[in-house]
């Protein structure tokens, strides 16, 4: 483990998490971390859904991260255990301009790819250049992500140097995206989309096969750059829908699932496995969003939203769903307990989150009569999933007391998906999450939909662009933190799409598993280098 | 006008005496399907008299008696939300009945209608029909109910999935067209439709006027089987997350979702929308076959 930060720079450009009570979670940050790693043995763990595509670079989901992170890897990581600190992971050190406009990478020598070739400074270029300007037939979710980038050199074949447009306040962040992980431009250039046919990385573990909707298989790379690592043989992900995932674990089937349980399915295994339980419980980067499409009458009257959104009791939801669900704390527009969240006191401001319920409910009242739409009939467009079941039930109960009456639509995920993309919806049980809380990379759920898809409110505010610009641009933390909190009190007040409760992340295991590191996002610490088995 | 009136009068108690002669007499020889209609009224008294028995809304989420078992307050406990049970049994009782009979009703009567054109017809067009149902009969009845209500989405209207009653009717169809066809052909082979015919009555007019109360005891036999069924179908398709939504209580619905996770804590989640579907199928059933028997002339004699 010690090769892993000697000689690497600690994250210090945006002065995050260190010595700040950056996370909640309660366990530590390792899995049972105590005793010497052994080597060998099959990790076998459970993922709820199929992968729809085997390139990172075209897809956001943990269906595919959770299998394919163990065969690659990328510039920099989120230091194990210490989220949300980066260290370097192909690259072996890295420094950053004072003016924030170049970053300069020394890749590690004599690393090589699953077919013997070695990756260098023209693979990293060649992989990053695949993102910020993909070629025709190429998809890449992650092109909004570079558009500060202005170009990508290579002076010598360990050396990458990454020129800026204008300063980034995330781009450390970026670099540590597991979704960036880093292909071989050879094959590139003989076929730009062989990252979605073939899974080839520098990763600690080949790939063996992959029957669909049974299992994922990948043993061990003896040629992994990390000396020792990583200690298993291999591992299995097995294909599991959620009910089975619980029953498998606690029949000892399978040895974990690294997404997460509801509490009620965390007592579940404790109840079975006992002392072989290990659970880890921590906030999530993953909240439940309530959408209204703003182009679409009455949600493009502001009243109306505000008035929903002042509806729902938040604080009373979260006390008790977070009891029967995954959904939990009350948070704003960045995770609940990171660095860039607002108080509570900040947040009883917002409407929505006042403590006076009747209050909140009797001006929402007011706002509905003074929009014209005291009978106001809604249909809320949902996931057919737990907890965004749940939720819906929430907000469509939370609605049904000020006189809102609602129809529940429940679909399957492509069809969500449809509507969100089609604005076919009036509105929308949403959800959003990143693999860090860089408010770049949370906020841009609540900019302009010309600014980014996935802001499926459709609506345009140009002030909230401003807003989320500027604070991209700013690298100070209180001031990025003021801008942050401006840029949440508009959001909030227009309420094109208003948070409704964040998830808690909950991990139960078999004690077995040992280095595995919980954070608040099941998006990193997937690679299973330093995972071991003490059978 | 009082001439009317003084012959309905005159009838009433006649065609009353008629019914109440007829009711106990089934009574006295079917009483197991007896058994079932008292259940099954007493279920349509407490669909039609939900609003008046519940103390509590069935949509309504009380976060304070959220899984309470069962008590004095919350007779058959509360469910993940807080919400009371008996009183989503009861007017998950309207959903069911509403969606079983419509279902079973337009399944029975468009099968109906089809198995009396191919009788009636014969030849080719009883050939092609006889091999679409075929065909359509191949599919299990949750299978082809999953496929119409995934091609058609949902249509609600008042409050009730129009497209839902349409495919739990369409695996109904085919079954009920068989049954129909079979007794059809043999009211078609009786001289008075070949008379009919001469006397120059037109095709529909005979199907309807001479053929169609002919075959109306095995349509009301099946109509009362396929409640059954439908009932279960809508459960099944609900369970599935394809029929009923959240927050609507429907006894399928009650039994998928928290109640799946929560069946270890929270039984009663699980218990008494199964034991109400358990029970309303079996009410229809044994009510439908005893209704069967009673019809029968050859279990007369």
């Amino acid at each position: 483990m010690t090769d892993r930060t000697d000689g690497l720079r600690r994250r210090e450009a945006l002065g995050l998490g260190l010595g700040l009570p950056a996370l909640l979670w309660a366990g530590p940050g390792h899995a049972a971390a105590t005793g010497e790693p052994k080597r060998g043995g099959t990790l076998i763990y459970s993922v709820a859904a199929e992968p729809p595509t085997y390139d990172l670079t075209a897809t956001s989901t943990f269906a595919v991260m959770h299998r394919l992170a163990p065969h690659y890897s990328t510039l920099l990581q989120f230091e194990p255990g210490n989220y949300p600190n980066i260290v370097g992971d192909l690259a072996e050190s890295w420094t950053e301009a004072p003016d924030k406009m170049t970053y300069t990478f020394k890749l590690r020598d004599k690393v090589v790819f699953h077919d013997g070739t070695p990756c260098e400074a023209a693979d990293v270029k060649a992989t990053y250049d695949r993102m910020r300007a993909p070629p025709t037939g190429v998809i890449s979710s992650r092109q909004p992500s570079f558009a500060q980038i202005a170009s990508v050199e290579t002076p010598d074949r360990l050396t990458v140097v990454f020129r800026m447009k204008a300063v980034d306040a995330s781009i450390t962040d970026t670099f540590a995206s597991p979704w960036n992980s880093i292909f071989s431009a050879a094959k590139l250039t003989s076929d730009p989309n062989y990252p979605g046919r073939v899974v080839m990385g520098t990763g600690p573990f080949r790939f063996v096969e992959h029957v669909p909707g049974s299992h994922w298989v990948g043993t061990r790379f003896d040629g992994y750059f990390r000396a020792g690592h990583p200690y298993l043989d291999g591992f299995r992900a097995i294909t599991m829908a959620p009910s089975a995932m619980v029953n498998a674990l606690a029949g000892r089937q399978i040895m974990a699932e690294f997404r997460g349980v509801t509490p009620n399915e965390r007592d579940r295994i404790v109840r079975a496995l006992g002392k072989d339980t290990e659970v880890e419980e921590s906030s999530w980067m993953l909240h439940m969003i309530c959408t209204f499409n703003c182009q679409k009458k009455p949600f493009d009257d502001p009243r109306v939203r505000r008035a929903l959104s002042l509806a729902m009791d938040r604080w009373g939801g979260s006390a008790s769903l977070s009891k029967v669900s995954q959904l939990g704390p009350v948070g704003g527009l960045v995770r609940p307990g990171s660095t860039w969240s607002a108080t509570s006191a900040e947040m009883e401001k917002w409407p929505g989150y006042g403590r006076d319920l009747a209050a909140n409910r009797a001006e929402a009242r007011r706002l509905l009569k003074e929009a014209g739409q005291e009978n106001l009939q809604l249909t809320l467009l949902d996931r057919n999933i737990q907890p965004y079941i749940t939720a819906g039930v929430f907000m469509i109960d939370q609605w049904r007391q000020i006189g809102v009456k609602v129809d529940h639509q429940q679909v399957e995920l492509a069809a969500w998906y449809a509507a969100q993309n089609s604005g076919n919806f009036e509105v929308l049980v949403d959800s959003f999450t990143q693999f860090s809380d860089d408010p770049t990379n949370v906020l841009v759920k609540y900019v302009s939909y010309d600014k980014a898809e996935v802001a499926v409110a459709h609506a345009t505010d140009r002030e909230l662009d401003r807003l989320f610009d500027e604070q991209g641009r700013t690298v100070e933390v209180a001031a990025r933190k003021a801008l942050v909190r401006q840029f949440e009190t508009r959001a909030m007040d227009q309420a094109y799409a208003v948070p409704v409760l964040w998830w808690q992340r909950i991990v139960a295991m078999n004690k077995e598993v040992r280095g595995w590191s919980m954070s608040p996002t099941h998006m990193i610490y997937q690679d299973l280098s330093d995972v071991w088995l003490a059978t | 006008m009082s001439a009317t009136i003084a012959g309905l009068a005159r009838s009433g108690p006649g065609a009353f005496g008629r019914f109440a002669r007829g009711a106990g007499r089934f009574a006295r020889q079917q009483p197991l399907g007896t058994l079932g209609l008292l259940v099954i009224l007493l279920m349509a008294a407490a669909a039609l008299g939900a609003d008046l028995v519940s103390p509590y809304d069935p949509e309504a989420a009380d976060f304070a008696a959220m899984l309470a078992p069962p008590s004095p307050d919350h007779i058959l406990g509360t469910d993940s939300f807080g919400r009371d049970i008996l009183t989503r049994l009861l007017f998950g009782a309207r959903t069911a009945l509403t969606i079983g009979l419509a279902s079973s009703f337009l399944g029975c009567a468009a099968g109906g209608l089809l198995g009396l054109t191919a009788a009636y017809w014969g030849g080719r067009v009883d050939m092609l029909l006889q091999q679409l149902v075929d065909i359509i009969l191949a599919f299990p009845i949750i299978v082809l109910a999953l496929v119409v209500v995934a091609l058609v989405g949902r249509n609600t209207v008042a409050g009730i999935d129009l497209n839902l009653i349409a495919a739990i009717a369409v695996p109904i169809v085919p079954r009920a067209e068989r049954v129909i066809r079979a007794a059809a052909l043999g009211v078609r082979a009786m001289p008075y439709i070949d008379a009919a015919r001469a006397g120059g009555y037109g095709d529909g007019y005979i199907i309807l006027r001479h053929m169609a109360p002919n075959v109306m005891a095995p349509f009301l036999v099946l109509l009362s089987a396929y409640v059954a069924q439908a009932i279960l179908l809508e459960a099944s398709l609900s369970f599935l997350g394809l029929g009923v939504t959240e927050p609507k209580p429907a006894w399928g619905l009650m039994l998928s979702g928290d109640s799946a996770n929560f069946y270890q804590e929270a039984p009663w989640m699980i218990l008494f929308p199964g034991l109400a579907i358990s029970l309303a199928v079996f009410a229809f059933n044994l009510f439908g076959d005893s209704l069967r028997d009673w019809l029968d002339p050859k279990f007369r004699t």
